[in-house]
């Protein structure tokens, strides 16, 4: 992208500086400061988890992953973040739609509630929940230590992923092109799937690559909500909790190396798409 | 844009009156009835809950660590992230690519595994850092420096994220004719990219604050939560809740609640303003 910013020749300027582009010893001084405390910070604690998983064999490693609690509770985490991104990706759809191309007052508001699970602590996500969907629901929905609590608490915790990556590509999509599908005769529906969609099918799948890693990775709002019930309601960051508590950090290794595998997947899958839409804008 | 919207203007239809319909059941169900039931509950008879709350010492040596440790973090985190937005934008370096996505890692990794990726370098116990640090006296795990880690990891991608589409966005126009007429990188800085990109920083930083004050699984590995010492407002919260204190558990969140509440409203309305600069 970088290249875009300043084309050689396009520039007004007679000289190039040397600055840009190339790094300057201040430049890459920096550089090296800056990569130093993200190793120490990020990717030497990441390579830690990794070494230690396999520092006894993959043998021990994938039996402890492989072990039946631990299956149970990567299954569940995984069946429930898949689930819950498959909501996200026609309702997060359907918000963005209708916060950008609806007027409605109020409609502020709404744009606060979406962001509000982004930024409440995890802990006090659960409790929220559990106030209107726990043991004393003033509408008579109990879900607590239940399936459904990891689902609610993903479907809480993953709400603005969606919305948010495809509210700024449908602000930008030129609308002349959807008129010309209607003048066409295309109802509503057909203009949307054949000429909105396609447009913003990147951001969704990165909105859904977001939000699946988040619901795999979550563990504050089910403290509370979910009870952490072995075989039910157990997700995959509480069993590596109980490794750790139980002082066997060898095993939680072996299974924040299966979390990690994921994140990776994830992050790998959201550069691709990132450049797709960079060159599609 | 303007003229985009007002030529998309339709009547409204059966179908925008469905959509809008669902749109505001669902946000109203999944999240503004919930919040408003916990507001309920704090403040079910007054402020006496919140008031008792802050009148134990414990809860406010937590309050107030969380504050420390989440200042510490956004901190590190704002001049990290405003210094490698810049060099991601401005520079060219080999690994780039890979660097630019490995800074979003931190947004897909679960806390846990955070917290337990810090106890494996940085732990007194056999951790590849932690020993030697401590005969130097330096405790990182269980103590104020492990937690700053833990929180700073967890935050690490918003001001970036922030800060870089902003600063792709203004161009290097100004920069250069700056530089032109003679001024140094820091004036450069000062002068031009800091104000361009001022307020890509306070949403960042907001934003890490809301995130860094509600950490909680990450913490809770690394802090060993003793009572009075390492134990945040977050994990206030869960042990007054499993300790049947449902209370106290109520107005602790209520508090977090309101703080974050609040990162969000600002954000939320300073950013338009931006838009239309």
């Amino acid at each position: 992208m970088t290249a875009t910013v300043a084309p050689a020749g396009r520039s007004v300027l007679r000289r190039r500086p040397a600055g840009v582009g190339a790094l300057t010893p201040a430049s890459g001084a920096g550089l090296g400061v800056a990569m130093l405390w993200f190793s120490l910070l990020v990717l030497l604690p990441l390579s830690a988890v990794v070494l230690r998983a396999a520092e006894g064999g993959w043998g021990e490693a994938w039996a402890t992953i492989t072990n039946a609690q631990t299956l149970a509770a990567i299954r569940l985490t995984v069946l429930a973040a898949l689930g819950v991104t498959a909501v996200n990706v026609v309702m997060g759809t359907l918000i963005a739609w209708v916060l950008v191309r609806d007027r409605f007052p109020g409609q502020r508001f709404l744009e606060v509630l979406i962001d509000i699970p982004f930024a409440l602590p995890t802990i006090v996500a659960g409790l929220v929940l559990l106030s209107l969907y726990g043991t004393d629901s003033p509408i008579g929905i109990d879900v607590a230590n239940n399936r459904s609590a990891v689902v609610l608490a993903f479907l809480f915790v993953t709400l603005p992923f969606v919305v948010r990556t495809v509210q700024p590509v449908l602000a930008e999509l030129d609308p002349e092109v959807e008129e010309a599908a209607a003048s066409l005769g295309a109802s509503r529906f057909t203009t949307f799937r054949r000429i909105v969609l396609p447009s913003i099918t990147p951001a969704i799948a990165a909105g859904a690559a977001l939000s699946f890693a988040r619901g795999v990775s979550e563990y504050g709002s089910l403290v509370l909500l979910s009870g952490n019930l072995p075989f039910r309601t157990e997700v995959t960051s509480a069993r590596i909790l109980s490794s750790i508590e139980n002082d066997n950090l060898s095993g939680a290794a072996a299974i924040a190396t299966v979390l990690l595998l994921i994140s990776f997947t994830v992050i790998l899958v959201l550069d691709l798409l990132q450049r797709r839409m960079v060159r599609r804008g | 844009m303007a003229e985009h919207r007002t030529a998309h203007r339709r009547r409204a239809t059966p179908t925008t009156w469905l959509l809008r319909a669902i749109v505001v059941g669902y946000l109203l169900l999944l999240v503004a009835w919930p919040l408003s039931l916990v507001a309920r509950n704090a403040l079910d008879g007054g402020f006496g809950n919140v008031q008792a709350l802050l009148e134990d010492p414990d809860v406010v040596h937590a309050l107030r660590l969380t504050v420390v440790v989440a200042l510490w973090a956004v901190m590190l985190n704002t001049v990290f992230g405003v210094g490698i937005s810049i060099l991601l934008v401005r520079y060219r370096f080999p690994g780039k690519r890979v660097l630019s996505a490995l800074l979003d890692l931190p947004l897909s990794v679960s806390p846990v595994v955070v917290g337990l990726a810090i106890v494996l370098v940085y732990g007194g116990r056999g951790g590849w850092l932690g020993p030697t640090l401590e005969a130097n006296g330096l405790q990182v795990v269980y103590a104020t420096p492990g937690m700053v880690l833990a929180t700073a990891f967890v935050a690490l991608p918003l001001v970036i994220r922030e800060v870089v589409p902003v600063l792709e966005e203004v161009g290097m126009e100004q920069e250069l004719a700056a530089q032109s007429l003679g001024a140094s990188a820091w004036q450069r800085f000062r002068r031009i990219t800091l104000p361009s990109i001022r307020w890509a920083v306070v949403y960042g930083v907001v934003l890490s604050l809301a995130r860094s004050l509600g950490e909680f699984g990450a913490v809770k590995i690394v802090s060993g939560n003793v009572l009075g010492e390492t134990r945040t407002a977050t994990l206030v919260v869960e042990e007054k809740y499993l300790n049947f204190d449902k209370a106290g558990a109520y107005a602790t969140a209520f508090l977090l609640a309101l703080v974050s509440v609040a990162c969000i409203t600002v954000v939320s309305l300073v950013r338009p303003k931006e838009g239309t600069r």
